[in-house]
């Protein structure tokens, strides 16, 4: 889907999100009143002067536009990989903006996020998946790392990583494995603002991830070992 | 490797284990959902990979200068310190205990290459879930620190959570970043970056690097009194996440890119920020090093 059919089915009701190369920004209209909006498009990788710049805007709907929701549009392949951000620091920028969003969620703004092409990585991790809720369009591609790839790393024959993920959502790139890890919590098709409308409308809740991942099978673990580890007593007590 | 006499035992040689009970007051030290308990993580036995019986991370309680604080220490020598599942639940569920304990503060022992790829979507979910607590528990006013001296440094997702901590503590021969040495010569190609030129990979990520920049706060020399005296006289020091706070860390960032953007190595970044000579800042023992930078140095807000 365009960027423009995206934001056309978004706000039918009009919206004023400016492209400036690969990066969106602006607000559109909902029944619940003007949304922010921040996002990436065409997979861009994330380096220092672009996570630098989503956090300005972060802030500034934070300072200007008290308890405004936020629709973040994701398409990123991750951060970017080069020796000159590594040089400049890339994960202090990317660690920047996280916190940004979480200023948001503290001062009262609801945040959304909506995987619309790609979602992978470092920039996924410190924008996307920071959200409230996050959502993805029908057809998003998400992913850390594709088998071919992975078989390399790890050393681990490529058509036995194949064979497994088709018992498993853990190995395997794709959406339907996302959703079943409790990370997106839902797929969003045509109308895209009947969802938005919906994710705007629920209060915000703590992030509950893991717990849907259990109710949903593909993350069985990582809720109960979190609770234990919460609640339970030390040793020699 | 042979160095200057440490004032005790180095914290990249110990274990993880080793290093959190080094760090805390002596004895004080209680674990967490332990090895005992047998809780290993449920993806490795179908790539036939052994498992650790703490998934490689120890979590729990303990004092630090008589205060109560809670600890993680990631074992590097288990799967690289590798965030999976499990390893990622242990770390969620200590910052959700946080919450509710109020401690002076929450310290993790960082030794990772980041999302452990035997588990790939659940490593990055749960990094995802370590990042939202830790800012969580600083939103709390609980101060969360880093503390980064192990072989394996911090990368990938977790080099972007030690960033969201209120302060890193470093070794110089520790490492810091998102994307290491290997995976840009692997994903760019040689052209991009060498990664066997040893001497560019500790002065692009190793601690004197990351110091000058600000990206970490004290440069610390190897060994566990060290870190714990460090880590002692931060607990209960938090910074504020606050609009305030946030742009001014904005308005810091946004200088440093300015200055230092055209650098594309850090000797370059390191002759820009005003160091004379910049050749020279490897071979400076901490001391020394500390004066030659003194100017140029970058101090987070």
């Amino acid at each position: 889907m365009s960027v423009d059919e995206l934001l056309r089915q978004l706000f039918p009701g009009g919206h004023a999100v400016r492209r400036e190369g690969d990066l969106l920004v602006g607000t559109g209209r909902s029944p619940a009143g003007e949304i922010a909006v921040l996002g990436l498009c065409d997979g861009v990788d994330v380096g220092v002067e672009l996570a630098l710049r989503l956090a300005t805007e972060v802030l500034r709907v934070v300072r200007d536009h008290p308890g405004r929701p936020i629709l973040t549009l994701v398409d990123t392949r991750g951060q970017r990989m080069s020796k000159r951000d590594e040089v400049l620091g890339l994960n202090g920028y990317l660690g920047h903006l996280a916190a940004c969003v979480e200023l948001a969620r503290q001062a009262g703004h609801k945040i959304v996020a909506l995987v619309h092409g790609q979602a992978a990585s470092g920039s996924f991790l410190a924008l996307g998946m920071m959200a409230d809720e996050i959502h993805a369009v029908d057809g998003a591609s998400l992913s850390v790392m594709n088998l071919p790839a992975m078989s390399k790393v790890t050393k681990i024959p490529l058509e036995r990583l194949e064979r497994l993920s088709r018992g498993s959502p853990v190995l395997a790139p794709g959406l339907a494995n996302y959703v079943a890890l409790g990370c997106v919590r839902s797929i969003w098709s045509a109308p895209l603002a009947a969802g938005l409308e919906a994710a705007l409308a629920r209060p915000v809740e703590p992030d509950r991830r893991a717990r849907r991942g259990l109710e949903r099978g593909g993350r069985t673990l990582a809720e109960p070992v979190a609770r234990r580890v919460s609640v339970t007593t030390t040793h020699g007590e | 490797m042979t160095g200057p006499r440490r004032a005790g035992p180095s914290y990249r040689e110990a274990s993880a284990r080793r290093r959190l009970a080094a760090i805390l007051d002596e004895g004080s030290f209680g674990e967490l959902l332990g090895p005992t308990e047998r809780v290993t993580s449920p993806h490795l036995a179908a790539l036939d990979l052994p498992v650790a019986f703490d998934d490689g991370v120890v979590v729990g309680t303990g004092l630090l200068g008589g205060q109560p604080v809670l600890g993680a220490s990631q074992e590097g020598r288990f799967l690289g310190g590798a965030v999976g599942e499990v390893h990622g639940a242990k770390l969620t569920g200590l910052l959700r205990r946080a919450l509710a304990e109020r401690p002076a503060a929450v310290l993790l022992l960082l030794d990772t290459g980041g999302v452990r790829l035997q588990e790939a979507n659940a490593g990055i979910v749960a990094v995802s879930e370590v990042m939202r607590a830790v800012l969580a528990v600083r939103a709390a006013g609980i101060p969360v620190l880093a503390l980064v001296g192990g072989a394996w440094g911090c990368f990938g997702g977790m080099g972007i959570v030690a960033r969201c901590c209120d302060g890193v503590l470093m070794s110089e021969e520790a490492r810091m970043g998102i994307s290491g040495p290997d995976v840009i010569e692997a994903t760019r190609g040689v052209e991009e970056l060498d990664a066997s030129d040893r001497a560019m990979v500790w002065r692009t990520w190793g601690g004197k690097h990351r110091v000058l920049l600000g990206e970490a706060d004290r440069l610390l020399e190897d060994s566990l009194p060290a870190f714990r005296e460090a880590a002692r006289q931060l607990v209960g020091r938090a910074r504020p996440l606050t609009l305030a706070a946030l742009e001014a860390e904005q308005a810091w960032l946004a200088r440093r890119l300015a200055d230092l953007g055209g650098s594309a190595d850090a000797l370059d970044a390191w002759r820009s920020a005003g160091v004379d000579e910049p050749e020279r800042l490897p071979l400076l023992e901490p001391p020394a090093w500390s004066a030659a930078v003194a100017g140029a140095r970058r101090v987070r807000p």
